[in-house]
């Protein structure tokens, strides 16, 4: 267990071993999204109340949930940087806001594009949208907060003080505002919850959830490996790599 | 307290630091004075810009007031430890025997008495101006009292984050308005509800538990921020 | 398959102009964060191996910075 979290700490071993990961991940990734996007798009049968614009929850959902838990990844990785002040850990952090602010706005457009069919607006204060904008925030104080510090190092771990504060307050912020919601709900627009889902819809929307994961750590990945390359580009054993290639 | 042993005691730490603090921000009345000059002002923003109708002001007034209740407290996080950073005090306070923690929280606790308290003390008489009906005022001073305390302390950990950033002002921002939505809500439903003639209680009680568990958490945060913009 | 001419798959009963546009604003932004870091590696790498050879063809030629 130590040894693999020591290694994980070694810049070489994990640059060799994320271009192993990302050979592998890329193609996987890929292959998973084009066929979920088919079975939802193509191949499931639309929704009974809303018709064909429910095929938006294969992308919005996988998004959102992706989202979510990329925000535990990053405060996850803050809390383990500023305990043991395992370079690598930064490095993660750094690698995974922006992708998950992307996918925060990608959950965000896509809910307001699936709103206009369902509600006739564009936009509409709905409980899971709003605590979505608020998730956007979050992600993009970080990367602000990143960006202003000059010194990097302590960008990363102000990032990572920011992020666990942040985590502690994400269920608060979605119990809140699932209250607020339940409050303010207009009696005209009633959201169907997923409960009833039939299992023909289902298995495309885990699908893409899985391909959205994949999605998630190669991303991250590909992020940090570029951070490596220009954080080690003095070190011998990147230029063997190089040199040899 | 024997001669020979120069340390204060944590709780006589704590008390020497605030007592500072408090006298600090004492010198300068104005800058305690201003927050509320602003909340009064924006205050009579809203009947110029929506109307002076008092019904509609009245059904928006719980939320016109915490909001700028809010705005207020995010004003004044800005400085919060900006003087203390410049002159290298608060160098000294990390170099200090104590818990950061413990010695920050002192000033978070002046600072707060000289804005948030403040603040719900006199929100009656612009409550009463927005025509908030009788029956909300009591509950929107609680829910400021606890509301407050949220909000400073959550600004307190976005001041400590960018005090080494100059124009940190709108990332500060950027940093403490989305951590500041459950305080934000819970404070307006119990005001609203009062309003309605129910019983605010439960959401008060929410506010309560907000500000405890801030209490216990953000000055920890503000001391590992602190460092971090020591270091930077 | 639900559809059954791809004519149908466009309109999509009304609602292909919603669903396409959000899937083709999905998949531009994640093939961006995709594409990016990759561009960015290759750079480095590019730059790491240009690096590499100036550093080798100096010290055949015994002009680098030590003089030997």
């Amino acid at each position: 267990m130590w040894s693999i979290i020591h290694k994980m700490g070694s810049p070489p071993w994990f640059f060799r071993f994320s271009g192993t990961l990302v050979r592998w991940l890329l193609p996987v990734t890929i292959s998973l999204l084009l066929v979920g996007a088919f079975w939802g798009l193509l191949v499931a049968p639309p929704d009974f109340r809303q018709g064909n614009s429910y095929r938006i929850i294969y992308i919005h959902v996988p998004a959102a949930v992706v989202a979510l838990a990329g925000y535990y990844v990053m405060a996850l990785a803050g809390a383990v940087s500023l305990i043991w002040r395992i370079k690598m850990a930064d490095i993660t952090m750094r690698a995974a806001a922006p992708v998950g602010a992307v996918l925060t706005a990608i959950a965000l457009v896509t809910g307001a594009i699936w709103g206009k069919p369902t509600w006739g607006a564009w936009w509409v204060w709905d409980a899971r949208i709003t605590s979505m904008l608020i998730l956007f925030f979050l992600y993009l104080g970080v990367v602000a907060l990143f960006q202003a510090y000059e010194n990097k190092t302590a960008a990363a771990r102000a990032c990572a003080v920011l992020s666990l504060v942040g985590t502690v307050n994400i269920p608060i912020i979605y119990k809140s505002v699932d209250w607020w919601y339940s409050l303010h709900q207009p009696a005209s627009i009633k959201f169907t919850g997923e409960s009833a889902i039939d299992s023909s819809m289902l298995y495309p929307l885990l699908l893409m959830i899985l391909a959205f994961y994949c999605l998630f750590a190669l991303t991250v990945l590909l992020n940090m490996r570029a951070d490596l390359v220009w954080a080690h580009r003095e070190s011998s054993w990147l230029k063997q790599l190089a040199g040899g290639a | 307290m024997s001669p020979d042993s120069p340390l204060l005691s944590l709780h006589a730490a704590f008390t020497r630091q605030f007592f500072r603090h408090m006298r600090s921000l004492m010198a300068s009345p104005a800058d305690v004075a201003n927050p509320l000059l602003f909340f009064f002002m924006v205050v009579t923003l809203f009947p110029l810009g929506l109307g002076p109708d008092p019904e509609r002001l009245a059904a928006i007034a719980p939320g016109i007031l915490w909001v700028v209740a809010l705005l207020a407290s995010l004003m004044v996080s800005a400085k919060l430890f900006a003087s203390d950073f410049e002159d290298g005090s608060l160098e000294q306070l990390a170099l200090a025997p104590y818990p950061l923690a413990v010695l920050v929280l002192a000033e978070v606790a002046a600072h707060w008495l000289t804005t948030g308290f403040l603040l719900a003390l006199v929100s009656p008489l612009f409550a009463i101006m927005l025509g908030l009906p009788e029956q909300g005022l009591t509950t929107l001073v609680v829910s400021l009292l606890f509301g407050t305390m949220c909000l400073t302390l959550i600004g307190a950990v976005g001041s400590a984050l960018t005090v080494s950033i100059r124009r940190g002002g709108l990332l500060l921002s950027l940093l403490i308005i989305p951590l500041n939505v459950p305080v934000l809500i819970f404070g307006t439903t119990a005001v609203a509800e009062a309003v309605m003639g129910g019983n605010p209680a439960s959401w008060l009680a929410l506010l309560a538990g907000l500000a405890l568990g801030s209490l216990v958490i953000t000055p920890l945060a503000m001391g590992a921020a602190l460092r971090v913009s020591l270091d930077s | 398959m639900y559809f059954d001419s791809l004519s149908a798959v466009w309109f999509m009963d009304g609602h292909g102009f919603y669903v396409w546009l959000a899937y083709a604003l999905t998949a531009i932004p994640l093939a961006l964060t995709v594409w990016l870091p990759i561009k960015r590696i290759r750079q480095h790498w590019r730059w790491l191996q240009a690096e590499q050879r100036r550093a080798a063809s100096a010290s055949l030629t015994g002009t680098n910075e030590a003089g030997v």
